[in-house]
C-alpha cells in the first residue's frame, strides 16, 4: 500500500514557507503587535471608557538626533480650578518595550495643565498623552518624532 | 546621593501661576539594557515624585522606564499661600530623597 505520511514536505514546499516567513517578519505585524501594548496600557488604566480626541496638545522636537532622552511637552486646555481641572495625564508610546512612559498627577493648586519631562524613544513613533478631567472625560492628543538614533539597545 | 536642583521663584503674587522645575541625579537604569557581557543590566528607577506645599499635594507623577536618565520635571502652581514646598522622590526600593524650597506669596 502506498502509505503517504500524512505532512510531506517537498523542497518546493519549505522554499515557499521559507519565503512566507520573511514576508511575516517584513510586515508590520510587529508594530500592530506594539500597537495592541498601547491599546492594552490603555484599558489597564481607563477601562473602555470613550476617549475623544482633543484639548491635549503633545510638543516634541520634529526629529531627535538621540532617543535616549527627548524633551516632552503636553499641556491640556483647562480652566484648572476646584470644579474643572485635570486630574492624570498618561504619557504612552506604540514602540518602547513598555507602553506606559509615565503619569503626571495633577491638582487644583497646579494652576495650569502643562507638564514637561525628558522621555526615551526606541524608534520613530507617535507618542500620544491622554488626559483624565475631575469629571471623569476623557480626552487624548498625539505627536510623531523621527527619532535617528534610536535608544532601543539602550532603553 | 544628593543631586537634586530645584527652580523655584522666590516670591510671587496671590493668584499668579509659577513655573517649578525638579531634577534629580539618578541613572534611571530602564532594565532593558545589557553589559558587556550580554548580561541584562538590573532595573534601578525613580517610580514616583511628589511635590507638595505646606502639605496639600501640588502635583506627583509615576515614572516608569522610559523616563530619561537624571530625571527632570516642569511643572505649575498657583501660588496661594506662602511656605515650604516640599519635593520627594521614591525609588522602587522604597528609598526617598527629599529637598525644600521656600515661596512668599504677596
Amino acid at each position: 500500500m502506498g502509505n503517504k505520511p500524512l505532512f510531506q514536505t517537498t523542497r518546493r514546499q519549505l522554499l515557499t514557507a521559507g519565503g512566507g516567513a520573511l514576508l511575516i517578519a517584513a510586515s508590520p505585524l510587529k508594530a500592530l503587535a506594539a500597537e495592541a501594548d498601547l491599546l492594552r496600557a490603555r484599558a489597564d488604566l481607563f477601562g473602555d471608557r470613550p476617549i475623544r480626541e482633543g484639548r491635549v496638545t503633545v510638543t516634541l522636537p520634529p526629529i531627535a538626533e538621540n532617543g535616549h532622552s527627548v524633551p516632552l511637552t503636553v499641556s491640556v486646555d483647562s480652566p484648572m480650578t476646584e470644579d474643572d481641572y485635570v486630574k492624570q495625564i498618561a504619557i504612552l508610546s506604540p514602540r518602547n518595550p513598555l507602553p506606559l512612559i509615565a503619569q503626571f498627577h495633577l491638582t487644583p493648586l497646579s494652576g495650569k495643565a502643562e507638564v514637561s519631562s525628558r522621555i526615551r524613544m526606541s524608534g520613530t513613533q507617535a507618542i500620544q498623552a491622554v488626559a483624565e478631567m475631575n469629571d471623569g472625560s476623557l480626552w487624548s492628543g498625539s505627536m510623531e518624532t523621527v527619532v535617528t538614533l534610536a535608544a532601543c539597545v539602550v532603553l | 546621593m544628593t543631586g537634586i536642583r530645584l527652580s523655584v521663584p522666590e516670591t510671587a503674587t496671590r493668584g499668579e501661576v509659577v513655573e517649578i522645575k525638579a531634577l534629580i541625579r539618578h541613572p534611571m537604569e530602564s532594565g532593558f539594557r545589557r553589559g558587556s557581557r550580554g548580561e541584562v543590566i538590573e532595573r534601578d528607577i525613580i517610580t514616583r515624585f511628589e511635590c507638595d506645599l505646606n502639605g496639600a499635594l501640588v502635583f506627583a507623577s509615576d515614572f516608569h522606564p522610559a523616563i530619561a536618565a537624571n530625571p527632570l520635571i516642569t511643572f505649575h502652581m498657583r501660588a496661594t499661600e506662602s511656605g515650604e514646598l516640599t519635593f520627594r522622590w521614591t525609588d522602587q526600593n522604597a528609598e526617598v530623597w527629599s529637598d525644600t524650597a521656600s515661596i512668599t506669596v504677596a
